[in-house]
């Protein structure tokens, strides 16, 4: 069971209309290494994992679902009251033609989004290793994404995810080593 | 300083087609060094926090964006 | 209920997220540190705080959250605006 709650996790400012960064931003959306896909692929992966570490998948992958929830605001408001024109200009003429205005799950290249982009592999370690790329590439996505914009505001909403990517990677490397464990033997306090 | 990033001289041909970047440069955020979060870490405050994304100075990484960043480093 | 989006609104909103953010980073830390004293004691502190601060928020702008985790006035008001993406 989920339960919503009616806020941002982290305010999002954007300063100006810029349907070309809400194209870029579309990569986070429902690209490969997106926040639709960590969601989705953490909280797939706990029903076969220790139990130890269901807690931490809940966890990470129901942040990610409002991290999902920041970038949709994003794209939102850089395209809200933008023109057939103007998103035709920033290349979202065939997004346009599809959805008009409105959010779909889908890369910066337009490129659906496909459960190929996760696994489950079903062994905890090929799992958890999996995950921590999953954020590193994340991290380095906001990376390029901070690099392609000069609003001072929407830097700053994208330098807040980049550190939860690093945070969240550090959560996964440690979940590995509670499982490198043998039982009954504690490796930390 | 940002010590948070490495730098390397890639090889440059004299038939490359852009003016050559000498030193490019890549991130190591603090999660890479830390093995496992040892207890009572100092703390950011709430508001810190949040505006720092992480609760520890420890895990705390910042990032410049390239255009404003010194890719010619040492 | 009309909310205005003003200073006061943003300001209280934002501790909210501060005091909600400390708990999610202090929830993923616990997951793998579930022997942590301090870190037990100090997410009840702030769970503590939260519900203060939720009531304040809630008593002027509306319920937070859906399916009876948040009382409601009259009329309901859950579907009214502004959404997060909104403000």
């Amino acid at each position: 069971m989920w339960v919503y709650e009616k806020k941002l996790q982290y305010p999002v400012r954007v300063s100006k209309c810029d349907p070309l960064m809400a194209k870029f931003l579309m990569e986070q959306y429902g690209g490969a290494d997106g926040e639709l896909a960590a969601a989705l692929r953490y909280l797939n992966q706990r029903y076969t994992i220790p139990d130890k570490v269901v807690g931490l998948l809940t966890d990470i992958g129901t942040e990610e679902f409002g991290h999902l929830e920041m970038i949709a605001t994003m794209i939102y408001k850089l395209t809200k009251d933008a023109t057939p024109e103007q998103l035709k200009k920033a290349g979202l003429g065939a997004h346009y033609v599809a959805h008009d205005s409105a959010l779909f799950y889908e890369n910066a290249n337009g490129v659906p989004w496909t459960a190929s982009y996760i696994q489950a592999k079903g062994d905890p370690i090929a799992d958890l290793y999996e995950d921590i790329a999953a954020e590193e590439k994340a991290r380095a996505t906001y990376q390029w994404l901070i690099d392609l914009t000069d609003d001072v505001d929407l830097q700053d909403s994208l330098k807040f995810l980049r550190e939860r990517e690093i945070v969240h990677s550090m959560r996964f490397r440690e979940a590995v080593e509670i499982l490198k464990e043998k039982r009954d033997e504690k490796i930390f306090f | 300083m940002n010590d948070q990033v490495r730098f390397y001289k890639p090889f440059i041909s004299p038939l490359d087609p852009c003016p050559p970047i000498l030193v490019k440069s890549y991130s190591t955020p603090p999660q890479l060094f830390i093995a496992f979060q040892p207890p009572n870490l100092p703390q950011f405050s709430p508001f810190e926090a949040l505006k720092y994304g992480t609760l520890w100075p420890a895990l705390y990484s910042p990032y410049d964006p390239k255009n404003a960043r010194q890719e010619e480093g040492n | 209920m009309t909310i205005i989006l003003n200073e006061e609104y943003y300001q209280l909103l934002h501790e909210l997220q501060a005091v909600d953010f400390v708990l999610v980073e202090l929830n993923l830390y616990l997951d793998t540190h579930p022997a942590d004293v301090n870190a037990i004691q100090q997410y009840n502190q702030y769970a503590k705080l939260r519900q203060q601060i939720a009531h304040r928020y809630e008593t002027k702008y509306g319920p937070l959250k859906n399916f009876g985790q948040s009382l409601t006035g009259t009329p309901w008001s859950w579907n009214e605006a502004p959404w997060p993406w909104q403000v």
